[in-house]
C-alpha cells in the first residue's frame, strides 16, 4: 500500500502490537505526528520533557515486559533521551526510540537541532540506524523491536530524517528479520546443566542469586519450582526484587551495600552460587576478592560477555534463562531419584537463625516522622495485594523501599539499579499505569528526585494515568547527605534542599493532583489511606526526619563483612526480620 | 600483550565506530587498523593490533560479538596465521646515491614505484617485522614520508578453514 514514511512508522507500530508511545513533538518528527493526527490505534502519551517520555517508556516495558516505545525530535530532544536510553541499556530494559532528524540534505552541516545522536549514543545502545531510505523504514522497525527483545533486552535507536518520513513508500510489513550477526544463545549447553546440577546437589551452602535477568527472562515459576525442590536459599538484586516471592521461607533477602546483614553473610558463607542473570555489579560485591569468597560459582545468563566478566565462573551456562532453569530442575529431580543427597539440611536453618539475630533497625525516639515507619506503614496497608506497582527514585528513599517493601510478584518493583537515575520515579510510574491500568501504581521518591521529573505530573493528570507520589522528604540530597556525614566528617557540601520549599502539596494541587502534607506520625495511616483510595493523582509529602541514615551499609570498596550498621540499643527501637 | 584480531563486519555505516569506541572506552589504544573488502561482497574485513590484557581482550572480543553488524571475531595467533602490510616511504636520494639505495631495496624486494630529482618511492610488502627492518635501512639516507597500511592477515593454508582462534563462545 503507498502511504508516507511518517505513516509507515505508525503501521509499523501497529504490526508490532504497540498500543501506547510516549513522546514530544518538534520540527524534525513533524511528519511523523501528522500521521498520528490522520488515525492510528496507538495511544500517544504527551511527556513534559522526554527524560520524562524515556522513563516512562521503560516503566512501561517493566511493568508489562513488552518493548517500550519513546518518540522525540531532533538536536535537544533526542538528547534529552540519552539518560533514559543510558538507563534502558544498564537495565536490559527493552526499548525502541525514535528520533526525528533534519533533512538528508542537511546532515552534517550543524544545521537548525541537527545532533549526530546515533553517535552519542553508540555505547549505550544495542544497536542504531540512521534511516537513509524511506523503503527500509518497515524492515528497521521490524529489526528494532527483535533486537531490542530478544537476546539480553535492551534498547535501540531509529533516526530518521524528516525527508525520508514525507517520501513515499510502497508499504509492507515483513515477516522475518534478516539479521545474520544477530545470533542470541538458544539454549544453554545441557553437559553444562548436568554439571550445573551435580554441583548443586553436592553443595553444603547453596545461594541462588537472582538479578533482573530472571524477570526479563520470564523465568519466575521456573526459579521457584528450582528452589523449592532443592530447597535453596534465594537472594535476589535490587533488580532482581520480586522475581521470587519475598514472603516465601526461602527468600534470604537482598544482597550489596544495603542489604540486610543476614543476607549478606549468608552470601559470603555460602560455598555455591547460582547466579541467574545477575552480574555482580559493584554495589552487589563491594570488594570483590572478599565477595562470597569460599564460593565457586555456577552462572547462568543470556549474555556471554557476562560469563567471567568480574567472577570466574566455574560452571558457565549461557542461554535463555526460562529453559535452562527448567532443565536444571529437571536434573536435580533425576540426581535425587538416583539418590544423591540433598544440600546440606541445615543451611536454611542457619540463615533463618541469622535473620533473627540481625534485623532491619532504627530509633523511633523523637517526634520526627520516620522514612522507615512510612515504609512500613505502606507495606501494612497493602500487604496481601498483588495489584500494587512500586516505582522508586534513586537514593536512600530507594533502599528503604528495598529493605522494607515485600514484593511477592515480579513486574511490581520498578527502579532505576545500574544507572543510579535520579528522576527515574514519576515517570516510569506513569509508564507503569499505561501498562497495567488496573493496577495501583505508587512511586517512592525523594525529594531531590522529584524535582528533577515531578512536571510529568501534569502528564500523569491529563492523561487519565494515576499515580500515588510517596515523598520521603528529608529535606537533603540524603544519600550524599550520608555519604558526607560518613566518610566526610560529616561536612555538608550542597546537600541541602529544605522541607519546605517548593510545598509539594501545594505543587501538586497546582498540577490538579490531590496533595497531602504528613509531618505527624498520627497521620500516616490516614494520608496512605486516602491517597491509595483517592482514585486519581496523588502526592504524599511525608516530611520525614533529615537525620535518619539508611543501614546497614557497606561502604563502597569494603568487604561484606566490614558492614557499618545501626547502633543497637537506642531508646524505642523498632525492629523488623527484614 | 599485542593481539592481532580479525572481525567480519557487515558493510553497514557506523560498524567501525562500534567496534573501535569498544576499545576506547577502556582506555586501550588501537596500533593499527586496515578494512578493506573480502571474497562477499555485503562483507569487510577489519584487522586490528591492540595492546591489552588477555581478560580485557577477551571480554571486548565478546562484546563485539553481540554487535548486529558483526559476523565473527577471531585471534590471529602469531603461528596460525600469516600477516602482511604494505609500506610506502619516499627517500631521499640524490643522484649519487641511487644504485646504494635500489640494491638495498633488492634485498627486501622492494619496489621503486617513483622517482624524482632527489628522491624516491619504495613500495615494500611483506610482515611487519621485515618492514621496520627495512625503515631501519634507510633511515640513514633520510626518510622524507612514510606510510603503512596496517597489518592484514589470514589464517594458514594448511590449518582448518576458520583458522585463527575462534571466539570461545560457551554454548
Ligand atoms: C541524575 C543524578 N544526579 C545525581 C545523582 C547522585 N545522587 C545519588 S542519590 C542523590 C540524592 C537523592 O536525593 P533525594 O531524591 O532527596 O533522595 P534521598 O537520598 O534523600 O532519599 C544524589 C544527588 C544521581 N544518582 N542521579
Ligand atoms: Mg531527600
Amino acid at each position: 500500500m503507498k502511504m508516507l514514511g511518517a505513516d509507515a512508522i505508525l503501521r509499523s507500530l501497529e504490526a508490532e502490537g504497540v498500543d501506547v508511545v510516549f513522546g514530544i513533538p518538534g520540527g524534525a518528527i513533524l511528519p511523523t505526528y501528522d500521521a498520528f493526527a490522520r488515525g492510528t490505534t496507538v495511544r500517544h502519551v504527551l511527556a513534559r520533557h522526554e527524560q520524562g517520555a524515556g522513563h516512562m517508556a521503560q516503566g512501561y516495558a517493566r511493568a508489562s515486559g513488552r518493548v517500550g516505545v519513546a518518540i522525540a525530535t531532533s538536536g535537544p530532544g533526542a538528547t534529552n533521551l540519552v539518560t533514559p536510553i543510558a538507563d534502558a541499556w544498564m537495565d536490559s530494559t527493552p526499548l525502541v526510540c525514535i528520533t526525528g532528524q533534519v533533512r538528508s540534505s542537511l546532515i552534517g552541516t550543524d544545521a537548525f537541532q541537527e545532533c549526530d545522536i546515533t553517535g552519542i549514543t553508540i555505547p549505550v545502545v544495542k544497536h542504531s540506524w540512521l534511516v537513509q531510505d524511506v523503503d527500509e523504514i518497515p524492515e528497521v522497525m521490524k529489526a528494532a523491536f527483535h533486537i531490542a527483545s530478544t537476546g539480553r533486552c535492551g534498547p535501540v535507536l531509529i533516526d530518521i530524517p524528516r525527508d525520508v518520513q514525507e517520501a513515499e513508500i510502497d508499504f509492507v510489513y515483513p515477516d522475518t528479520v534478516d539479521l545474520p550477526g544477530w545470533k542470541p544463545p538458544r539454549r544453554g549447553h545441557p553437559r553444562q546443566i548436568r554439571e550445573a546440577a551435580r554441583r548443586i546437589s553436592q553443595a553444603e551452602r547453596p545461594v541462588l542469586y537472582v538479578g533482573g535477568g530472571t524477570i526479563n527472562a520470564d523465568a519466575c515459576e521456573e526459579l521457584k519450582e528450582l528452589a523449592e525442590f532443592g530447597r535453596l536459599p534465594v537472594i535476589t538484586t535490587l533488580m532482581g526484587k520480586g522475581a521470587f516471592p519475598e514472603t516465601h521461607d526461602l527468600f534470604t533477602g537482598w544482597p550489596g551495600m544495603h542489604g540486610p546483614k543476614w543476607s549478606n553473610w549468608a552470601m559470603n558463607k555460602a560455598d555455591l552460587l547460582v547466579a541467574c542473570g545477575a552480574r555482580f555489579d559493584d554495589r552487589v560485591t563491594g570488594k570483590l576478592s572478599g565477595f562470597a569468597p569460599g564460593a565457586s560459582v555456577v552462572h547462568l545468563d543470556i549474555d556471554a560477555a557476562e560469563i567471567g566478566k568480574l567472577r570466574n565462573a566455574d560452571v558457565p551456562v549461557v542461554g535463555p534463562l526460562k529453559q535452562i532453569l527448567r532443565d536444571l530442575g529437571s536434573e536435580l529431580r533425576r540426581l535425587s531419584e538416583s539418590g544423591t543427597p540433598a544440600p546440606y539440611a541445615g543451611w536454611v536453618e542457619q540463615i533463618l537463625e541469622w535473620r533473627d539475630e540481625f534485623p532491619l533497625r532504627y530509633a523511633t525516639a523523637g517526634e520526627l516522622v520516620k522514612p522507615q515507619a512510612v515504609m512500613e506503614a505502606l507495606q501494612a496497608a497493602t500487604a496481601g495485594r498483588d495489584d500494587v506497582i512500586w516505582t522508586t527514585g534513586v537514593g536512600q528513599h530507594q533502599m528503604w523501599a528495598m529493605q522494607y517493601l515485600l514484593c511477592n510478584e515480579p513486574r511490581t518493583f520498578i527502579t532505576s539499579g545500574g544507572l543510579g537515575t535520579m528522576g527515574y520515579g514519576v515517570p516510569a510510574a506513569i509508564g507503569a499505569k499505561a501498562a497495567r491500568p488496573d493496577a495501583t501504581v505508587v512511586c517512592i521518591d525523594g525529594d531531590g528526585c522529584f524535582q528533577m521529573t515531578g512536571s510529568e505530573l501534569a502528564t500523569s493528570v491529563l492523561e487519565n494515568l494515576p499515580i500515588v507520589v510517596v515523598l520521603i522528604n528529608n529535606a537533603y540530597l540524603g544519600m550524599v547527605h550520608q555519604w558526607q556525614n560518613l566518610f566526610y566528617d560529616d561536612r555538608l557540601s550542597q546537600v541541602h534542599l529544605t522541607h519546605a520549599i517548593p510545598d509539594y502539596a501545594k505543587l501538586a494541587e497546582a498540577y490538579g493532583a490531590l496533595g497531602i502534607t504528613v509531618d505527624d506520625r498520627a497521620d500516616v495511616d490516614d494520608a496512605i489511606e486516602e491517597a491509595l483510595g483517592a482514585g486519581r493523582t496523588a502526592v504524599i509529602d511525608f516530611r520525614v526526619d533529615p537525620q535518619e541514615q539508611c543501614y546497614p551499609m557497606i561502604p563502597a570498596g569494603a568487604a561484606a563483612l566490614e558492614l557499618i550498621e545501626y547502633e543497637e540499643g537506642a531508646e524505642n527501637e523498632n525492629v523488623r526480620a527484614f | 600483550m599485542r593481539h592481532t584480531l580479525s572481525v567480519h563486519v557487515e558493510n553497514k555505516p557506523g560498524v567501525l565506530m562500534r567496534i573501535t569506541g569498544l576499545f576506547v572506552r577502556r582506555g586501550f589504544n588501537i596500533e593499527s587498523l586496515a578494512v578493506g573488502p573480502t571474497e562477499r561482497p555485503d562483507v569487510s574485513r577489519v584487522t586490528m593490533r591492540v595492546d591489552c590484557s588477555q581478560h580485557s581482550l577477551e571480554q571486548i572480543e565478546k562484546q563485539m560479538h553481540k554487535l548486529v553488524n558483526v559476523l565473527r571475531v577471531s585471534e590471529l595467533g602469531p603461528d596460525e596465521a600469516i600477516e602482511r602490510e604494505l609500506l610506502l616511504v619516499k627517500v631521499t636520494a640524490p643522484p649519487e646515491r641511487r644504485a646504494e639505495l635500489m640494491s638495498l631495496g633488492d634485498v627486501f624486494q622492494a619496489r621503486v614505484i617513483d622517482l624524482g630529482p632527489d628522491a624516491l618511492i619504495f613500495e615494500v610488502v611483506g610482515t611487519p617485522e621485515e618492514l621496520e627492518s627495512f625503515e631501519e635501512l634507510v633511515r640513514p639516507h633520510g626518510i622524507k614520508e612514510l606510510v603503512r597500511t596496517g597489518r592484514i592477515g589470514l589464517g594458514r593454508a594448511s590449518a582448518k578453514p576458520d583458522a585463527g582462534r575462534r571466539l570461545a563462545l560457551i554454548r
